[in-house]
């Protein structure tokens, strides 16, 4: 960027002076600057105007003024960030501008990065003013920025609190962070960033106690009244909900210390750092003066805390300990509600099928009676929390609860402490049907709102320009695609069966055979040429050689190839044509090779609107409906290449293959609405390839046209590719590939 | 512990101590019928459960020797019934591990089967069946099972893939018994016997277990088997800590990953 803008100067420069000489000097000046690191003089007021008038920016003289005082790579950094978020939009490079001067004085320049990055990831997702809060946020963000020298950000251990609840047991929780620290029964919500104590264990060892802390309400069963109902009956609620909580840690501290001694001592030893006082010794007057610590043991449960609560809820409620976090009982009531008839539901239905399979009839036939013929037995185990487990029987014989339902039963108990009767009774007809497995999506409910994300898959897309990704940036989905008359493939077949002949020789060299070794150290069966070979060499005195058995050697392929086909609007003609016609001859030849392949439509329109359509999935046969779908392939809108490699490579994780292949057939142009063209799709592509190589997946593209663009060998970059214009050249050119990654 | 290693046949291996084994349910008693109605017997589970330690049992009661052969993805038929070797100027065959259990009457039992190559388990296709026979073509002699002779073979459900999944013509001719992890109870009582150490540390061993096997299919392929606990054990009883122990002999023995080992060790030090 120095160079550029150091450019754009003496060209304005040369304006004034047109003269050649004062060019090479700079130049000059640039050029023994990079390699002597000898430092160039500041860039002066003038020149920084001109460069904020260059990008159309507004700035106040007082920030130029301010800039001047820098040393000029400082400089040129601070100028590049200007010119990056003018890069996104200008109206957010006017507010960072404005606040430019106050953010030097506030922070390092890493950090000023870190928040222009983080204002552009909401400018993203919520638009101008979302960014203008972030950048409004400069302060608080500058003061984390000095905390997490020694505080613990919650990026930093996510991943691993993540694993770390779901060791714990029980329902899975998934960790976010938020401003208030709670849980509402499927969540844990922490804090963005902890700091309290100067040591970053420290501060990581509370992350994991507040954990723990929300874990034991949702295990140890807090939330198995409504707590909301029971609050309002209290003349001050939020008082009522203060206690309870004080009450609760006492109760849970109990069962942690219980449970897990480790982290009850770290709870300890942090509360002592702190400086906390310990809470148990109030007493109160239960019948005569008790204190809370007697009043509550191992065995309470949340409703013998209910009780208490009258007695203790005059009293001046004491502070809560660090990792107590506070108590959302709206929220929890909000989530509670909806899984209580939903698992109840999902619950009933999975009985029923289990029925079903055992009666061989329908659940709609069932008789009362059958339908209540499952029954739930405690089963004694001491890692629940009730101290026992459910055993579904059915006439007294134990069933295997199908996949899933374990899960489902243990968090009916969380939420219930106990499996109730009418839980026990099969779903029936119409019930049964209506609510399907999934949610349905509506697809025209889909599209009419102005995002679509709703069941689609979310991908990054790279923008060279900031050199970052763009988060969740294209929606994509799965069209099924109907399929045509098998003409097309029959006609392409009778046209190019010399072709096709040829193709399925050369894979069929290609597919190796089982060889049998000789002379070999080590094998099967002896080599009886070698063994007379050692003997003769033997008795005329020479040494015996070793190698003397034969081995089979045997050829194992294993692979695994995605074609994905460009279906845009810039196909159209011949290149469609060459595509499908391209298709036949492959699947004809793979099907010669019995290697695992799938077909892929492509097309999209703008990033919220990228849609692959299934021509052969891994499982399809090639069949005529296989040969119908390659038949209707056909041009439609846009290609934005770089989502459809990515989605790709993604689901080439879940194949196991030794050998991956990701085949492009397109006409190599990405192109899109919203800004996919030029250098941007031609980066994003190269990325997507880039990202191919590096999960091992070996990416290949074919490009039909009529001779290849200058920016191939950039876009294709890491991946190999071909530029052919006749279908002929293809045979020649896939075997080349084939044998080079294969073999 | 300067003994010198003796060096036995196979088929001289004979288990004089009896093996230490929890029955978790029918298995000893239906082995012991299938034995006797010379059914071959296919054992599944997960890894370290225990299925090798009930051959040794199973083995022990029964007074035959023991023949493991450890399958692997090059293991050739000629591996596993004999090949001609040169000795002095002259071949001379020498019998693999499953000739030699059918002519010494001992159990020989295939361990991972689905390792090893397809052509190499359809060589005990007719033992495993009623004809009782192991056909040897390259001496030409087909050698006849006696009424001692036991074939069993054992198999990972969890880690089949398509590529490497029993065939139904193998499976189908088996008796086949499921094993998995003991119940926590049991599981206590094997470790504490294992490892002699006292039940409450034994208990929470379990428990650690079990919050592994909670991980299952959230970032780790499988969770701590008994055989690990009993490593972990081992170690702490030799007067290593707990925590140190679960981290080298299970946390490391379960993943590479590094949030995942975190996590874990964050979980057995909130246990211990």
């Amino acid at each position: 960027m120095m160079l550029k803008c150091l450019r754009q100067l003496t060209n304005s420069v040369l304006h004034y002076f047109n003269s050649d000489h004062f060019y090479h000097v700079i130049r000059f000046k640039i050029k023994f600057h990079a390699n002597t690191s000898m430092s160039l003089p500041p860039f002066t007021f003038d020149e920084i105007e001109e460069y904020f008038d260059d990008l159309f920016i507004e700035v106040d003289e007082s920030l130029i003024q301010h800039l001047t005082q820098f040393d000029i790579q400082t400089q040129d950094t601070l100028l590049e960030l200007i010119k990056k978020a003018a890069d996104t939009n200008s109206g957010l490079a006017y507010q960072l501008a404005k606040r430019m001067q106050k953010a030097i004085d506030l922070m390092e320049i890493d950090t000023i990065e870190l928040w222009l990055d983080q204002a552009i990831d909401v400018f993203d997702s919520k638009g101008l003013y979302g960014a203008i809060e972030v950048l409004d946020e400069l302060e608080s963000i500058a003061h984390n920025a000095k905390q997490k020298l020694t505080g613990i950000a919650f990026e930093e251990v996510c991943n691993m609190l993540e694993h770390f609840v779901v060791g714990l047991n029980g329902r899975c929780l998934k960790i976010e962070t938020d401003k208030e620290t709670y849980t509402d029964t499927e969540t844990i919500f922490l804090p963005g960033i902890i700091n309290k104590y100067t040591e970053r264990d420290d501060n990581f060892q509370l992350y994991k106690c507040i954990v723990v802390h929300l874990w034991a309400q949702n295990w140890f069963g807090t939330w198995r009244s409504n707590l909301v109902n029971v609050f309002s009956q209290y003349e001050k609620p939020a008082r009522a909900q203060q206690w309870f909580h004080v009450l609760e840690m006492i109760r849970l501290d109990h069962k942690i210390k219980h449970e897990l001694p480790g982290i009850h001592r770290q709870m300890q030893r942090l509360c002592e750092l702190g400086g906390h006082d310990k809470i148990c010794d109030i007493s109160i007057n239960a019948g005569k003066q008790k204190n809370l610590e007697t009043l509550i043991t191992l065995q309470s449960r949340a409703d013998d805390l209910l009780k208490l609560l009258p007695l203790v809820y005059h009293l001046p409620t004491p502070s809560l300990n660090f990792y107590a976090g506070c108590l959302q009982a709206d929220q929890v009531e909000l989530r509670r509600e909806i899984r209580l008839v939903k698992e109840k539901d999902l619950f009933r239905r999975a009985i029923a099928h289990v029925l079903e399979e055992k009666k061989d009839k329908p659940a709609s036939e069932f008789s009362e009676e059958e339908r209540r013929e499952i029954s739930a037995q405690q089963i004694p185990d001491p890692n629940m929390p009730e101290g026992f487990k459910y055993r579904l029987e059915i006439d007294g014989d134990s069933i295997e609860p199908p996949d899933g339902v374990e899960s489902l039963i243990s968090s009916i108990i969380q939420d219930l402490g106990e499996i109730p009767d009418d839980y026990l009774v099969a779903a029936g007809d119409g019930h049964y049907k209506i609510t399907a497995d999934k949610e349905k999506i509506d697809d025209a409910n889909v599209w009419a709102g102005t995002y679509h994300e709703k069941g689609a898959f979310l991908h990054r897309e790279w923008d060279y320009r900031r050199q970052r990704y763009k988060k969740n940036w294209c929606a994509l989905r799965e069209v099924e695609l109907t399929p045509g008359s098998t003409a097309f493939v029959k006609a392409s077949v009778e046209k190019y069966s010399g072709l096709i002949k040829n193709l399925r020789r050369t894979f069929e060299i290609l597919r190796g055979e089982d060889k049998n070794l000789k002379k070999q150290p080590y094998g099967d069966d002896i080599d009886i040429d070698a063994l007379v070979e050692s003997f003769a060499d033997m008795t005329s005195g020479m040494e015996m050689s070793q190698n003397i058995f034969t081995k089979m050697h045997k050829e194992e392929r294993n692979i695994a190839v995605i074609f994905m086909v460009d279906m845009s609007g810039s196909t159209k003609g011949w290149i469609n044509d060459a595509e499908r016609e391209s298709l036949v001859l492959l699947s004809e030849a793979l099907e010669t090779l019995g290697d695992r392949y799938a077909i892929y439509g492509f097309t999209g329109n703008t990033r919220k609107r990228c849609e692959i359509y299934p021509v052969k999935t891994f499982d399809d046969e090639y069949d005529d409906k296989t040969k119908g779908r390659i038949g209707n392939i056909k041009p439609q809108d846009y290609t934005r290449l770089g989502v459809f490699i990515r989605h790709f490579n993604q689901m080439f994780e879940t194949v196991e293959a030794k050998t991956k292949l990701l085949i492009t057939l397109s006409d190599g142009k990405p192109e899109d609405y919203d800004g996919y063209r030029g250098e941007y799709g031609i980066e994003d592509t190269r990325m997507a390839l880039l990202e191919s190589r590096q999960q091992g997946i070996h990416p290949f593209c074919i490009t039909i046209d009529k001779e290849g663009r200058d920016y191939l060998k950039t876009m294709y970059g890491s991946a190999s590719y071909v530029v052919i214009d006749d279908i002929k050249q293809l045979p020649l050119k896939i075997a080349d590939i084939y044998r080079s990654i294969t073999s | 512990m300067n003994d010198i290693a003796r060096s036995l046949k196979p088929e001289e291996c004979f288990i004089n101590e009896e093996p230490y084994y929890e029955a978790i349910g029918s298995e000893i008693d239906i082995f012991l019928a299938a034995y006797k109605q010379k059914i071959p017997i296919l054992l599944k589970g997960p890894t370290g459960c225990g299925k090798t330690r009930f051959m040794e049992h199973m083995a022990w009661r029964l007074k035959k020797a023991l023949i493991t052969v450890s399958c692997h993805d090059d293991l050739t038929a000629s591996d596993l019934v004999g090949r001609f070797l040169i000795s002095g100027g002259e071949t001379k065959w020498i019998d693999g591990p499953l000739a030699r259990s059918v002519r010494n009457g001992a159990i020989c039992y295939l361990d991972e089967i689905v390792e090893a190559r397809k052509d190499t388990t359809v060589v005990i296709h007719p033992l495993a069946d009623d004809r009782r026979v192991l056909p040897m073509e390259k001496v030409g002699e087909v050698l006849e099972a006696t009424d001692d002779f036991c074939l069993a073979i054992s198999y990972n459900p969890g880690y089949q893939s398509v590529l490497k999944d029993l065939k139904q013509s193998t499976r189908q001719r088996f008796v086949a018994l499921e094993f998995d992890y003991p119940s926590a109870e049991l599981e206590t009582r094997i470790i504490k016997t294992e490892a002699d150490i006292d039940h409450s540390l034994a208990e929470h061993l379990v428990k650690f277990a079990h919050m592994t096997r909670n991980l299952k299919g959230s970032g780790l392929e499988e969770g701590a088997s008994t055989r690990l606990l009993v490593h972990a054990a081992k170690l702490i009883s030799a007067g290593i800590t707990p925590v140190d122990a679960c981290h080298t002999s299970i946390a490391q023995a379960l993943t590479d990953d590094a949030e995942m080992l975190a996590a874990i060790n964050e979980l057995s030090s909130s246990l211990f």
